[in-house]
């Protein structure tokens, strides 16, 4: 199997990602929170400060390697909640059908008509901002896609061969699902969960920009940006790193899902969007 | 046709429904109330006295079930409701500012078309070389960008370095204005639409119809005007409703970056106040514009393509 050059960069951005949260308490200079000092405020870069310093003057550089655990935290965690919604309302709703069925396609149609951004905000707004609010809003969010994917590719496997000799072996629903069934549409789902990480970094970003993301003084991406917001006049740079650290862990994981589902699906390649 | 239409526009109905009653539910658990926001001071307690005198001039007294039979029965009416803060009526304040996001929405989109279909075209006809690379690269960064960011940088260069453009604001609504949060706001459909124009002219271009075409002789301008391009502008017209319709939802980040006077930015200022009524009408009104559009993408494609109706 040929790895797409899509898969390469965005597995490298993204293991850099990673690597970046992991080693940040080594890589980094300072204490991301703690080492604030008003007289190093709005340095520029330079020798010590890589990434220069912000109005508080603690160091970009450590910020952004500590925010890197958030964003990781963020896109993994909302994700996982998300994939797990999708798929198990998805594969119980095409493999029992009915009135259960109806109920699931209702509920996932309100949600596609709910733009996910402002969904996630209302339910910002009702939970309080905070790094736990996040989680769950970004988790309720975008799992009506992966709804409907697990959904389609359930029903096109119900009634292939090994899944009727599985119920004719009397094994039960549930068994079925999980061994029979869920094995093979992880493919699919797998990419959605990647491209999902993108854009819940990114709605990250934009909720801790309205204010009801992650607070101060936490080192989140978004945070950074809202602070740098007030001073681009005279410390471009606090805009111009954390925006980057954004843009490139959201690329790498875009870059990934595309690559994972043309090597999934070479049929995707000519469709895709 | 008719009968579709009609069909389509009694669809979205129940969808409403569902969604002003999900609304609803949301927002009556909100912990702290519009009247603790209001006199609390964040150190002491709000007195009790007054935070009750005004729950019950705002109704938030009575039962959930009560204020929820007051808000179907107006909303049916089409009113709703009365603002907190301001004591006027929710869609007064939406209808002063839905014109302000419309004319963001319009522009960031004329800007993403114009730019987008031209570059997807040219990338499809000339799949591999440079012009197709870049294009495909430049929409996959502009997918990954934070749209605010973007803003920022522009409103840095051209706003505070080069002094071209207004920083923020509506000002006399002249184009100047516009201008930078319309590019910011239009880069995401950008990069979305120039992707399908591509993927779009590679599979028409794969057709049995366009190889007749060459056979029979015909230029390469006159196979793309005649039989491309026709073919694949449904696809696009389709893309650029729903790019559209979900460009009110993304607005609200712009408009909040670049103090631009339209409902996404009354909705953030309205979470901020707990100004539930206000919030509740907002959300409503962007969900009704999400699915009026798409419903009118709908008809518009059944219109175009008549082998949609019939299925």
């Amino acid at each position: 199997m040929k790895l797409g050059f899509n898969l390469i960069l965005g597995g490298v951005l993204t293991a850099l990602v990673i690597l970046a949260g992991l080693l940040a308490p080594w890589l980094a200079h300072f204490d991301p929170v703690l080492d604030a000092d008003l007289m190093n405020a709005e340095l520029p870069p330079d020798a010590t400060y890589w990434f220069g310093t912000d109005a508080q003057g603690r160091d970009v550089y450590s910020r952004i390697l500590y925010g890197a655990q958030i964003s990781l935290t963020v896109g993994i965690v909302s994700q996982i909640i998300n994939t797990f919604i999708g798929v198990a309302l998805g594969m119980s709703a095409a493999y029992w059908g009915g009135w259960w069925d109806d109920i699931v396609n209702g509920l996932t149609n309100v949600m596609l008509a709910i733009p996910s951004l402002i969904f996630a905000l209302a339910v910002m707004a009702v939970l309080g901002p905070g790094l736990v609010s996040l989680l769950i809003a970004l988790g309720l969010t975008n799992w009506s896609w992966t709804c409907r994917i697990a959904r389609s590719s359930t029903l096109s496997l119900k009634s292939l061969g090994y899944v009727q000799a599985a119920q004719t072996l009397g094994y039960s629903d549930t068994r079925i699902m999980f061994t029979q069934i869920l094995p093979n549409i992880m493919g699919p789902v797998l990419v959605m969960a990647t491209l999902g990480m993108g854009s819940a970094v990114l709605s990250e970003a934009a909720l801790s920009f309205l204010g009801l993301g992650i607070q101060p003084p936490f080192p989140s991406w978004g945070s950074m940006l809202t602070d740098a917001r007030q001073m681009i006049q005279i410390a471009p740079w606090t805009a111009i790193f954390p925006g980057m650290a954004i843009f490139l862990a959201v690329l790498g994981f875009n870059l990934l899902g595309d690559g994972l589902r043309d090597m999934l699906d070479p049929h995707m390649r000519t469709r895709k969007l | 046709m008719l009968r579709f239409t009609i069909r389509r526009i009694l669809q979205i109905i129940p969808t409403i429904v569902v969604v002003a009653l999900l609304i609803f539910v949301i927002f009556s658990v909100v912990p702290g109330s519009f009247a603790s926001s209001l006199f609390s001071d964040g150190k002491t307690a709000a007195d009790p006295q007054l935070m009750a005198r005004l729950n019950e001039q705002l109704g938030l007294d009575k039962p959930v079930h009560q204020r929820f039979l007051t808000y179907v029965g107006d909303l049916a009416q089409l009113d709703l409701g009365t603002s907190f803060r301001t004591r006027r009526p929710v869609l007064e304040l939406i209808n002063e500012r839905i014109w302000a996001s419309l004319q963001l929405a319009v522009a960031a989109m004329i800007f993403a078309v114009v730019v987008a279909v031209p570059l997807g075209f040219l990338a499809a006809l000339r799949p591999g070389s440079i012009l197709d690379t870049v294009t495909m690269v430049g929409a996959v960064s502009g997918l990954s960008m934070p749209q605010f960011w973007l803003g920022l940088l522009l409103m840095y260069v051209f706003a505070l370095q080069l002094n071209w453009l207004p920083s923020f604001g509506y000002g006399d609504g002249s184009l100047r204005n516009l201008i930078l949060p319309a590019i910011t706001l239009g880069v995401t459909p950008l990069a979305l639409l120039a992707r399908t124009t591509r993927a779009g002219v590679l599979d028409v271009l794969n057709g049995d119809f366009v190889r007749t075409a060459h056979a029979k002789g015909l230029s390469e301008a006159q196979v793309v005007r005649r039989h491309v391009a026709r073919n694949a502008l449904v696809l696009i017209i389709t893309t650029v409703g729903l790019l559209f319709g979900s460009l009110i939802g993304q607005a609200v980040v712009i408009e909040k970056l670049f103090a631009w006077p339209g409902i996404g930015s009354l909705l953030v200022d309205s979470v901020a106040m707990r100004d539930i009524p206000v919030v509740q009408g907002t959300i409503l009104v962007i969900v009704v514009w999400f699915l009026v559009i798409n419903t009118a993408v709908d008809v518009i494609y059944a219109l175009v393509d008549p082998r949609i109706k019939q299925e």
